[in-house]
């Protein structure tokens, strides 16, 4: 069983956004990186699927130069060996075009699953899975909640669908899936882990260096700070203050105590 | 400018979402198209002021097939529409990014507005968790998902519009994904949408053992306990708790959040309570953006001294 795991490095969900100056692009330099939610489900279900099935997972990821980390930190926990696309170049991609540099790296490697989280905390996508089983010929689940595999020709998978409904799907290997975070309880790395971690091999591959016939964002107009449409009522103080205010409007503005 | 509409339909009816779509296109254009693969919805589409309704007929469009809903979409859309709008559910995220590799278009999905500048249109789609606006100008064809709420179904416009059908081709799709029914877990689960005061519990409770917290002070406002798909997943609360895109969609007369930040997906399933009170550490996070009442501070200090006032009163 080959496995390949997408992972992705993004800010922590409490990092504050500020723009550079031509609102064009996000000021990246007080982020604090970090591999992205649910793509640590997605690690953890790889290492569980090799563990039951033998083989080998490949973790990748594609970002600028600190993204490594990302890879570094599934290797620590059991991944084999990471391919990592570094974005040498001071262009973004949208996510068609992600997928196609994805691709161009993958399309030779056979593997049987690819997994990856539903969706990135930061751009918030939410395709490059199904759009690389597509480029790939493979079948995909989405938003999986739980996989039952036992041979290397099938995958079941349950997937969650829209107010409380749940579905299995029977899927033909070779599939894509993206993970839905909670599938699963994802493990800390071991100081032995993270010691094996650098004997791994990781492939780096320059995105200057490849020509994969993707085409850089062209169609970005403006970013900006959403406008407040709502009136906010601040409740400021110390504790015992905010919390007799809130009592207040609790019991005499709302009518509920 | 023409706009297609895809009509999604859920248990033989038509998705509300698709409509809220359908009111967007109204909006940027009068060439509008509905594509939907079900009779039934097709008739009550034709009730709405629309340039054209395509049913397209297939035994496999009967029940959703993501590769089989591709290869009829693909067969139906050409260069000539400028965009073509989807509800931005779970079903759309399954199926229409393989049209995208198919047809070279660009995916811009979660939209939150589309606007018709000299017939080329821009695009607002929100990143960061819903704390940054993007907006695009495309010139080319695109596939675009409306997030829910954005456009109100009410102010369609109603009319006569012809349906007409289409038999199309599908025998060639492979089957490689094959789904069960549907179904249901945790049969008699907490319904949280008939709920007047909801306290909902985000990942600023911090510990299990804040959980206890929360639930004493819902017990005390006589409400229910929600919260937010972090608290589920740690397994500190069951789903049938969850509110938000993948879990329950509540309208309370107060929704007191506790260390809840937010996302996108979390407030599809809110942001209709009447009345919205937020307290989390994080002053930037985008639960304030639409709380009536905000505190910057720490739940843990906050929550006991308001019990403790509750129970003095």
């Amino acid at each position: 069983m080959k496995i390949c795991v997408l992972v992705k490095q993004v800010p922590d969900k409490n990092d504050e956004i500020k723009l550079n100056s031509e609102n064009l692009s996000v000021d990246r330099s007080n982020f604090n990186f970090v591999t992205n939610e649910s793509d640590n489900y997605a690690v953890e279900e790889a290492l569980l699927i090799k563990e039951k099935l033998q083989g080998e997972v490949v973790v990748c990821s594609f970002g600028n130069e600190s993204a490594i980390q990302v890879i570094k930190d599934a290797l620590s926990k059991g991944a084999d060996k990471g391919i990592f696309i570094e974005n040498d170049t001071n262009d973004e991609y949208d996510i068609l075009n992600t997928s196609k540099i994805f691709n161009n790296v993958l399309k030779d490697e056979n593997f049987d699953l690819i997994l990856s989280g539903l969706q990135s905390d930061d751009i918030g996508n939410g395709q490059l899975g199904v759009l690389l089983a597509e480029h790939l010929n493979m079948s995909h689940g989405s938003l999986v909640m739980e996989t039952d595999i036992s041979d290397s020709t099938k995958i079941k998978v349950k997937r969650e669908l829209e107010n409380g409904w749940f579905q299995w799907s029977d899927l033909d290997l070779p599939s894509s899936l993206t993970i839905q975070s909670g599938i699963n309880k994802p493990r800390y790395a071991s100081l032995r882990g993270i010691m094996m971690m650098k004997k791994k091999p990781i492939n780096t591959i320059k995105l200057s260096e490849i020509d994969t016939g993707a085409n850089k964002i062209d169609n970005l107009k403006s970013m900006y700070i959403p406008q407040k449409t709502k009136e906010t009522v601040k409740i400021e103080g110390s504790a015992d203050e905010v919390a007799e205010k809130l009592h207040n409007i609790l019991k005499n503005e709302l009518g509920l105590i | 400018m023409k706009i297609l509409v895809f009509i999604q339909v859920d248990d033989n009816k038509i998705n509300k979402m698709s409509l809220e779509a359908l009111k967007c296109a109204q909006g940027l254009t009068s060439n509008v198209t509905a594509i939907t693969f079900h009779e039934g919805a097709a008739n009550e589409l034709s009730n709405y002021n629309l340039n054209e309704i395509i049913l397209a007929k297939n035994e496999n469009l009967n029940s959703y097939s993501p590769l089989h809903y591709a290869k009829a979409l693909e067969t139906l859309i050409d260069d000539s529409c400028n965009a073509i709008l989807f509800a931005h559910t779970y079903e759309t995220r399954d199926w229409v990014p393989r049209l995208s590799v198919r047809t070279n278009y660009p995916f811009i999905s979660d939209c939150i507005d589309l606007k018709n500048e000299n017939d080329s249109l821009i695009i607002t789609r929100q990143t960061y968790q819903g704390k940054l606006n993007n907006d695009f100008q495309l010139n080319s064809n695109v596939f675009c998902s409306i997030q829910s709420g954005c456009f109100k179904a009410d102010d369609l416009e109603s009319g006569t519009t012809q349906v007409n059908t289409v038999e199309v081709e599908l025998s060639d799709v492979a089957n490689t994904i094959r789904a069960e029914e549907k179904f249901k877990e945790q049969k008699g689960g907490v319904d949280l949408t008939a709920a007047d005061l909801i306290v909902s519990v985000g990942r600023g409770i911090a510990k299990e053992e804040n959980i206890p917290l929360a639930e004493e002070l819902t017990t005390l406002l006589n409400g229910e306990l929600g919260s937010s798909r972090p608290i589920v997943d740690y397994g500190w609360l069951p789903h049938d708790r969850q509110i938000g895109s993948s879990g329950q969609v509540v309208s309370p007369k107060l929704y007191f959040s506790l260390g809840v930040s937010g996302a996108i997906q979390h407030q599809v399933g809110m942001k209709g309570s009447d009345k919205i009170m937020a307290i989390n550490k994080d002053g930037n996070a985008p639960i304030f953006e639409i709380a009536d009442y905000s505190v910057v501070g720490d739940l843990l200090e906050i929550v006991p001294k308001l019990i403790d006032k509750i129970k003095e009163s």
